[in-house]
């Protein structure tokens, strides 16, 4: 295979809001770069995971390397790296946006500018990405490109003037976008026989091949037999194969060269020595200095997670194993509760990757799990000059220990239209959040800025934007770092007994408000018993809420016509099933979904 | 020596349909019914013939309203009844009624053909809730009906009643207690009103139970009705039944005890030699069926299972406590060639250490909380 010209290869992503049009126009691309026919196409190419369909959304950034013949009767080779499109990822998807020279910026021309738009933009503007906008869904008979292009160059101030005006859906206008590619974005530069810097921006487990990694050529070149050191993690190993990302499969070449976007496999066996953001060099000739913006990946969530049945624990295991396999970013470890047994303290980078990750096991592993509330990581300051990292209420030392806490704090931008300023204002308030300014985007649009405890956000913050701005708000955040705060334990007690699995962290001030309400929600969750059970919640020994479970009085089936007995027992069968989901908690049953209360009390 | 069985003959029609009625049953006109009073006799020969080795103890005519057919039909069933199973001569034979449906011929009918028991369906000698039941009937024209039965010659009568309805209160439900016990009937059943998916009542009532009986004075007047008969010579041999001595509902009681019995007609329901089965429940399509031939069963037939060892055991026990008297472990040990301790118990420890249930070697009994809350109880008994 001839080394590729620099001249010819453009490496680029594309960046929009949610819905926005991202995966369909990358569809479009595909399908007119021709490598594709139009009957191999699945609907959307890149998003291979079934979850992500569903969702309508990418989790993890793929590539795809097509050929486009221009106007000018040039062959350019595009490789197209696709970004995940969740604050969750934000890390990812700054290497992603690494990893490319340029970035076509889709906003619907119906919608116009929202939060993530502008947060991706400054993302990509900050990573010195040329930039160039699209205006899609044109088709819609509520598009007001004009509006939108103008709003485009008055708040981003990219020239929007002549953008293409497209419908990914029906392909319109869209080799416009294709000649703009090549006319836009630059070419990749780099010397192809400098020492070998490379950039991972993504690693996949594959039991054929181990690890194969996602990498853009920044300087040098590598190929078979290449051996390639992780700067970062120190792994070594002898290249096996590189190659190219055809649509859905993996194309062997003889090498990579500076400016490519490629794939390595060497026989790695975990995604844990391939970290994203990490520098890929040669042992033999190592280049001087990794390549910037390298950030080891914490967690930012974390929960338990338990088997329903405590015999499936090892499971269980096998299972987070697995998937640790191809997502380094999930963390776990062995934890045990005195209510639901032995399971899992797992740390995630948001609510979003936890709910992934739980509908994995319980899609793909057949699992039956039990969550507790998520909560965030706590740094706990001890009179005695130690600093705890809390990702477990259970674990909080007593107070008489501690000189003081610490939560992570959040910037967050929310972009909504005027007349919804208000109410939003009012819930970031209640979530204890401190007003930074804002920003008229337009007449009717203003961007809101917010510091905001990352606690209070995790859970229901997005539904709760959505639901008092009519689903017109729009909301992105970055972590800020920590400070110190008021927090205290919230325990609950169920027929005076503390449930361990029930506790968590919260601001002193609202610990009144979300222990009436965790009261009340239990109370609806817990069938009633052969005695009266007492529900409580208690700060530091402290009653501070308290609901009744009654006695149950009646339960009886008056009549039982006589000859249809298979009637009376499929009554009798859904009362044992639902016995049959509960945790036994001294001697009160309870459901197993009673310990997700908690991220539900915002619920009407 | 012949094995005992039960019949119970469907009769799916009614003048109209009550709101809170969920049983296979409607208004039909007239032709259908005679075209379904033919059917069933066709059926009852076709069927009899698989019950050579067979007594019939019981018979029962359910429905709907049975007391709806001609006194032809009746004497026409029965007579098919007669001449082809072998009914035992002391035989319970019930027949449902409801009020304002039956006259002197027709009663007199029923005497001829063999019933020798009726229950009819008052409900409540309250005409402001019988009016919210949908009944067709007042109080009248019950008391109308009843002496009728007994000038017919009927000597053993009983009497439908529901507590917990709309409306109803402790006295009111005391007043009809009252009313009932002072015509000295020798049987009454006493439900509670059930909100079945599906009914007009379903979306009358289903999430308002602010317009029901609270569950406390649900349960008042269940330990009233309990208390007012016992003093009033009336037994409770069953969560909602009673009875004066020796008049226990022989029919109902094969239900609970497992005797084997054979539902004739719509929809009813079968249980013999360990099967349980259904019959056709499409009018339409059940009138069609031709009854002749090898084949006539699969028609017939659906829903055939054949209950495993365990479900048999589960059934014994979850049917059998709904007897006041309980379950025998002796006669579980017959059965299953296992004591009740070996297969259940764990249960009955923790059933007897509640307060739910009562042993009383060799009975194993509900408690009066255990008859409260007896669907918790008896799903314990599930394998």
């Amino acid at each position: 295979m001839p080394i590729i010209d620099q001249n010819r290869i453009r490496n680029f992503c594309i960046i929009a809001h949610i819905d926005h049009g991202k995966s369909t126009l990358a569809d479009r691309i595909i399908e007119m770069t021709g490598l594709l026919t139009s009957r191999e196409m699945q609907s959307q190419v890149l998003d291979n995971m079934d979850l992500e369909r569903e969702r309508g959304i990418t989790i993890k950034a793929q590539a795809v390397r097509t050929v486009y013949k221009a106007k000018n009767g040039e062959e350019y080779i595009f490789n197209l790296i696709d970004t995940p499109g969740h604050v969750d990822f934000n890390y990812e998807v700054s290497r992603s946006l690494a990893a490319c020279d340029g970035a076509i910026l889709v906003v619907d021309a119906a919608q116009g500018i929202e939060a993530q738009t502008l947060a991706n933009v400054y993302l990509a503007l900050d990573h010195d990405l040329d930039v160039f906008p699209v205006l899609n869904k044109i088709d819609l008979p509520s598009a007001e490109p004009d509006r939108v292009a103008a709003e485009i160059e008055d708040v981003i101030g990219l020239e929007a003037a002549d953008a293409p005006r497209i419908s990914a859906k029906t392909g319109l206008n869209v080799e416009e976008v294709l000649e703009a590619i090549v006319e836009k974005i630059p070419a990749p530069s780099g010397n192809a026989a400098a020492p070998l810097k490379a950039l991972i921006f993504d690693s996949l487990y594959d039991s054929y091949k181990g690890v194969i990694i996602f990498c853009r050529i920044k300087e040098g070149t590598v190929k078979k037999g290449t051996t390639i050191r992780m700067m970062a993690t120190g792994a070594e190993e002898e290249v096996v194969e590189v190659g190219y990302f055809g649509a859905g499969q993996f194309i062997p070449c003889e090498e990579l060269s500076a400016g490519m976007v490629g794939y390595i496999t060497a026989s790695i066996k975990n995604v844990k020595d391939t970290a994203v953001g990490d520098t890929i060099t040669d042992k033999f000739n190592p280049c001087s200095e990794p390549l910037p913006g390298y950030k080891k990946v914490t967690s930012m969530v974390y929960c338990g997670l338990y088997p329903a049945d405590g015999a499936k624990y090892n499971d269980l295991r096998d299972a987070l194993e697995k998937l640790q396999l191809n997502d380094a970013s999930l963390f776990f470890e062995p934890e045990t509760s005195i209510a639901l047994g032995f399971g899992f303290r797992c740390g995630f980078l948001g609510l979003l990757h936890l709910e992934i990750i739980q509908e994995r096991l319980e899609r793909e592993y057949n699992l039956d799990l039990v969550t507790t509330a998520p909560g965030v990581v706590y740094r706990v300051h001890k009179k005695s000059g130690d600093m705890i990292e809390l990702t477990n209420p259970s674990n909080l030392p007593d107070p008489s220990e501690i000189e003081f806490m610490e939560e992570p704090i959040v910037t967050a931008e929310i972009m909504v239209t005027t007349e919804f300023v208000g109410a939003i204002m009012t819930l970031c308030q209640e979530r204890r959040g401190v007003y930074l300014g804002m920003e008229y985007i337009e007449t009717t649009r203003a961007l809101l800025k917010y510091e905001l405890p990352l606690n209070e956000i995790i859970y229901d913050f997005f539904d709760a934007l959505k639901s008092r701005s009519r689903g017109y708000a729009s909301f992105d955040y970055e972590i800020k770092g920590y400070e110190q705060s008021e927090l205290v334990k919230l325990d609950i007690l169920i027929n005076k007994e503390e449930v361990d699995a029930l506790s968590f962290i919260v601001h002193a001030s609202s610990a009144y408000e979300r222990g009436r309400k965790m009261c009340e929600k239990l109370k609806e969750e817990i069938p009633r018993h052969l005695f009266e059970i007492p529900i409580q919640a208690a700060v530091g020994g402290k009653i501070i809420a308290r609901e009744t479970v009654k006695a149950m009085r009646k339960d009886v089936l008056a009549k039982c016509y006589g000859g249809d007995i298979s009637r009376k027992k499929k009554l009798l069968e859904k009362q044992k099933e639902g016995k049959k989901r509960m945790r036994q908690v001294g001697n009160v049953e309870i459901p197993q979904k009673a310990f997700m209360s908690v991220l539900k009390l915002d619920e009407e | 020596m012949r094995k005992p069985l039960e019949l119970y003959i469907h009769i799916p029609f009614c003048e109209r349909k009550c709101g809170y009625c969920d049983f296979l049953s409607g208004p039909a006109p007239m032709n259908i019914q005679r075209r379904y009073a033919e059917q069933m006799i066709k059926e009852i020969a076709c069927q009899s013939k698989h019950y050579p080795g067979y007594r019939v103890v019981s018979v029962f005519l359910g429905g709907g309203t049975p007391s709806l057919l001609e006194p032809g039909q009746i004497l026409d069933i029965m007579k098919a009844v007669r001449g082809n199973f072998r009914l035992e001569v002391d035989a319970e034979v019930t027949m449902e009624m409801n009020p304002g449906t039956v006259t002197m011929e027709k009663l007199q009918a029923c005497r001829e053909s063999g019933i020798n028991r009726v229950s009819i369906g008052l409900q409540s000698a309250d005409d402001k809730e019988l009016k919210t039941l949908g009944r067709v009937h007042t109080y009248d024209e019950f008391l109308k009906t009843y002496q009728r039965a007994r000038q017919a010659g009927f000597a053993n009568v009983s009497v439908d009643l529901m507590s917990a309805l709309p409306g109803q209160t402790l006295s009111s439900w005391k007043a009809t207690l009252k009313r009932v016990t002072m015509l000295k009937p020798e049987h009454i059943s006493a439900y509670s009103l059930m909100i079945e998916e599906g009914t007009p009542f379903y979306s009358r009532y289903h999430g308002h139970p602010e317009l029901l009986p609270d569950e406390e004075e649900e349960r008042k007047m269940y330990y009233l009705t309990k208390q007012y008969l016992h003093s009033h010579g009336f037994e409770r041999y069953e969560i909602s039944n009673y009875a004066r001595p020796g008049f226990e509902c022989r029919h109902n009681t094969g239900y609970w005890t497992g005797v084997e019995y054979l539902g004739l007609g719509l929809g009813a329901s079968s249980y013999i030699h360990g099967f349980r089965f259904r019959n056709e429940a499409d009018l339409e399509v059940y009138c069609g069926i031709e009854m002749e031939g090898a084949d006539a069963d699969d028609r017939l037939h659906k829903e055939i299972v054949r209950l495993t060892e365990k479900e048999r055991m589960e059934e014994f026990m979850f049917l059998g406590l709904r007897m006041t008297r309980g379950v025998s472990g002796t006669e579980f040990e017959k059965r299953f060639g296992v004591t009740l301790g070996d297969v259940y118990g764990k249960v009955l420890d923790k059933l007897v250490k509640n307060g739910l249930v009562i042993l009383e070697e060799p009975y194993v009994r509900l408690s009066d909380f255990g008859v409260d809350i007896s669907n918790y109880v008896l799903s314990e008994f599930l394998l």
